[in-house]
């Protein structure tokens, strides 16, 4: 079941044009560090038996790291259906670490995907009566067709990866 | 041509050169991705339901909603300010910007602050403003509005955007593609972000019980304004508050594509400010993020500006339903041909334009080129919340006519024996009662004819009511439709057939193109059904066209009249023209009593969607002339209401082989070809569909259109003549059953 979850979530990935790599927790520092380019910036990704403290991920963030870094890293959870990162805003800087780096990786459990928009809007409204009241559904890399052509990497990163942690 | 009407037509006519080839790119490409993404999913129906019955909930409750939201925002540590109009919202953001000492501001796209003209008022009071949407910015360097709701710089091409910023900024290196001129953008509108004392934004959706903003947007310029200074305003007009997060769904699905043909917007942001990131000071590089001191402010400004008198005006309401996704101008002939700039409110441009600008500008906004909707309903599918756009159009049109001068009355009271009131203008008058004028035509013919296309007489009527002398006029029958049927003698098996349906002979039908409705009876009558034919009364198409609703409501009586008889006698009603099966089917429910519309709504058929109801029902194909090559237009009203399957579904049956248009609109769309402040956008849209008809190289094909005005688009664009689909597979003459 949970194998199906994660090859529907890494198809519709593919679909938005983001990488993705499934991992143990084990070995996610490893992992982490063969998909990172250095210099990267991170917030701390609160699940257990991974963190970012045993990686070349700088935490905690600071805006000249956000101008500089290649690589932003933050836990997000996802969205099966259209391979969407949800990105909840916190204290240590989720969401501009998501946001100002050009390349964001996102690191979800397995147990964080959700199917579709409906349920995830569900999810979201506890998680709003529980205060964590701000989340971006990020799907792909920024673009904008402004000029006249599609192009990747506009304000918001050009590439995006995932690393998905498959038995949390 | 009057000097009004010059004016008009020199206006369509520059934007056509400077402005049409960019825009139609742009529209094309987008609307070819939301066919494509909406054809992936088959809920697509059901969600535009859902979000319309939340949207008309929330207006419903709107006073409700803007106090819940007021106290979860300043639960959150926001504040709420709710704006009476443009000054009143522009005076209360100055003051946040210099509570705040501020000299910078960022901004994302946000149709309602170019409502309220805030740069202006920013500026004026010192700040400095940028925009961060890259085509915003665009428009912003230019100096220009917004030509689109979406794209505002939609209008401009790679080309153009270059030899723009090539003037405009000291850059090492000439500009040249698209990714140069993006990451130009981007790093110049980047550095004013970082720098920006205030961020600002619009919002699509509010959610009230939560304080929360739904920002959409595919750059990421939005969250970037939100959060990175300490202050943020977000302006939007009150008609966004809905109620909670768990109405998000349909539009987070819906948005995208209608906007895009994206299946999701790449960012869907749901902040509930003022947030919990941190403050990004860039002037303090080296200062850890999460030990920033985290004194965000947050303003909610909710404009009314004349929607609260919207939301009490039972036509103009549903213009509050919009979500702005622009899929309305997309899907518009006209628009793809001279883009928002010509369909200039102040503000808002393309199909629900008018609405906006009658709500918040007030009519004479509103009035300037409202004409350029035809009433094709293209628009009508392709909006999200299913808003009667076109409806829209004829009230305001309707309201815009009421406030006319009386200029011309002389001209026409008594000639035009119309139920509006004097004022209308004389062009109007004159196709709102096209019926009058057939039936006059047809009674004098062939002298009406001569008459009609002799070169002085075509002059006064170019320069008295605007028909373009360059337009071929409809040539009027001295035999009309009805006085064929009644002559004639009735068929051996008249009173015995297991289906009765009368005709309604449509004007043209009737008077002009009688060739179809006798092709229409010989078809019926070939399938075994007994035909009565209705007295032809104009259907109320012409003078909705015109925003006449009242002589339109006496037209649609007085057809309900002739009809509910037979209607009583258990027959269904059978249409040739396409827009007078839309009339029965979607304007009757707004000018009859709701029982009578919806009876006649019910049983009444587009002729071919009733041959091929009659065919699946057993009635034999082989009477039917079928096999051949053909080009086949169907109709813009055909295909919203769903019936140019049917006609579709016989030509295969009957084995022809076809090759079918995809352009919205013939560029006709009834009388509005004729007029000559418009003639030759509508030729230019018309030469869409002739060059995507010779690219198919359809010119040993027979030519076959729905419309009578597509029929005569075609005909003066193509070499070929063209016939209705009746006509092609009606039954020979001598193959009829004539007489007893
Ligand atoms: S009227 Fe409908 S289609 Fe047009 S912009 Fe509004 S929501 Fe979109």
């Amino acid at each position: 079941m949970r194998t199906d979850t994660i090859d529907r979530f890494a198809d519709s990935l593919s679909g938005a044009d983001v990488a993705c790599t499934r991992v143990e927790a084990g070995a996610f520092a490893d992992a982490l560090d063969d998909v990172v380019e250095q210099p990267a910036v991170g917030v701390p990704l609160d699940i257990d038996g991974v963190s970012l403290d045993d990686t070349d991920v700088e935490v905690p963030p600071t805006p000249r790291l956000l101008r500089e870094a290649e690589t932003g890293v933050t836990r997000v959870h996802g969205i099966v259906d259209y391979g969407t990162f949800v990105i909840q805003a916190d204290e240590a800087g989720a969401e501009p670490v998501s946001l100002y780096p050009t390349t964001h990786v996102g690191v979800v459990r397995a147990s964080d995907l959700r199917e579709n928009v409906h349920e995830t809007a569900s999810w979201l409204g506890e998680e709003f009566d529980a205060g964590r009241d701000s989340a971006v559904l990020a799907t792909g890399a920024s673009a904008t067709a402004d000029m006249g052509e599609l192009v990747s990497g506009v304000h918001g990163p050009q590439r995006v990866h995932a690393v998905v942690l498959t038995d949390r | 041509m009057s000097a009004d009407r010059e004016r008009k037509a020199a206006k369509i006519r520059h934007l056509l050169e400077t402005e049409g080839d960019a825009v139609f790119e742009n529209t094309t490409h987008v609307n070819a991705g939301r066919y494509e993404t909406n054809s992936h999913r088959d809920d697509i129906d059901e969600l535009r339901t859902r979000a319309r019955e939340i949207k008309e909930d929330a207006i419903e409750r709107l006073p409700e909603l803007v106090e819940t939201v007021r106290e979860s925002v300043e639960a959150n540590g926001g504040e709420v300010y709710v704006a009476e109009d443009a000054a009143d919202a522009n005076r209360y953001i100055t003051e946040v910007a210099e509570s705040k000492d501020a000299e910078t501001l960022t901004k994302s796209k946000s149709m309602t602050t170019e409502e309220i003209d805030v740069n202006d008022a920013l500026e004026d009071a010192g700040v400095d403003v940028t925009e961060t949407d890259l085509g915003e910015f665009v428009v912003q360097v230019a100096d220009e509005a917004p030509s689109h709701l979406v794209g505002p710089a939609f209008h401009k091409s790679t080309e153009d955007i270059a030899k723009l910023f090539n003037a405009h900024f000291d850059t090492d290196e000439t500009l040249e593609t698209a990714e140069d001129l993006t990451q130009f953008a981007r790093d110049h509108v980047g550095e004013k972000i970082m720098d920006a004392d205030v961020g600002m934004t619009g919002a699509n959706f509010v959610f009230a019980e939560s304080g929360t903003i739904s920002l959409v947007t595919n750059e990421g310029n939005a969250r970037k304004c939100a959060v990175t200074p300490d202050t943020h305003v977000a302006v939007a007009g009150v008609e966004k508050l809905i109620p909670s997060i768990d109405d998000f769904p349909p539009f987070a699905e819906l948005i995208a594509r209608a906007a895009g043909g994206q299946d999701i917007a790449t960012y869907l942001s749901l902040l509930s400010p003022p947030v919990d990131s941190p403050v990004v000071d860039f002037e303090n590089p080296d200062e850890p993020l999460d030990r920033s001191t985290d004194d965000r402010e947050f303003h909610l400004v909710l404009l009314d500006n004349g929607r609260t008198e919207m939301r009490e005006d039972d036509e103009l309401r549903e213009t509050l339903y919009c979500i702005r996704c622009g899929a309305c101008a997309n899907s518009c002939a006209n628009f793809q041909h001279v883009g928002g700039h010509a369909f200039g409110g102040e503000t808002y441009t393309g199909g629900i334009a008018t609405g906006w600008e009658a709500g918040v500008h007030g009519m004479d906004s509103a009035a300037e080129f409202n004409d350029l909707c035809t009433g094709c309903s293209r628009c009508v599918d392709a909006c999200p919340v299913k808003i009667d756009i076109p409806w829209i159009n004829t009230v305001v049109r309707d309201r815009v006519n009421r406030g006319t001068d009386e200029e011309f009355d002389w001209l026409v009271e008594g000639l035009t024996p119309d139920a509006d009131p004097g004022g209308v203008d004389l062009q109007k008058r004159l196709f709102g009662n096209f019926g009058t004028l057939a039936k006059l035509g047809s009674a004098t013919a062939p002298v009406s004819n001569w008459l009609a296309d002799w070169g002085p007489s075509r002059a006064v009527m170019e320069r008295v009511a605007g028909v373009d002398r360059r337009r071929d006029l409809p040539e009027f029958q001295r035999e009309t439709l009805v006085d064929w049927f009644e002559s004639r003698e009735p068929l051996a098996t008249a009173g015995d057939a297991d289906r009765e349906a009368v005709l309604y002979p449509d004007t043209y039908t009737n008077y002009v193109l009688v060739d179809r409705g006798k092709a229409a009876v010989r078809t019926l009558e070939a399938l075994g059904v007994d035909v009565s034919i209705a007295p032809c009364h104009e259907s109320g198409r012409a003078p909705l066209s015109q925003g006449m609703i009242a002589t339109a409501r006496e037209n649609a009586e007085r057809v309900a009249d002739s009809l509910d008889p037979h209607l009583d006698a258990g027959r269904d009603v059978v249409a040739i023209e396409p827009s007078d099966l839309a009339a029965f089917r979607r304007e009757y429910e707004r000018l009859l009593d709701g029982e009578r519309a919806q009876r006649l709504a019910e049983n009444s058929y587009e002729v071919m969607e009733y041959v091929y109801g009659l065919l699946e029902n057993g009635a034999d194909p082989d009477v039917l002339a079928g096999g051949g090559d053909i080009a086949y237009h169907s109709h813009c009203q055909q295909r919203t209401l769903d019936v140019d399957q049917y006609t579709e579904a016989v030509f295969e049956r009957l084995d022809y082989d076809v090759v079918t248009s995809d352009v919205e609109c013939c560029g006709m769309a009834g009388s509005f070809g004729y007029k000559s402040e418009y003639y030759e956008l509508s030729v230019d849209v018309g030469e869409t569909l002739a060059d995507q008809f010779e690219a198919q190289n359809v010119d040993q094909r027979r030519l076959v259109a729905s419309g009578a005005s597509c029929h005569e688009q075609l005909e003066s664009l193509l070499p070929q003549d063209s016939t209705h689909p009746v006509e092609l597979v009606a039954p020979a003459v001598e193959r009829v059953p004539r007489t007893r």
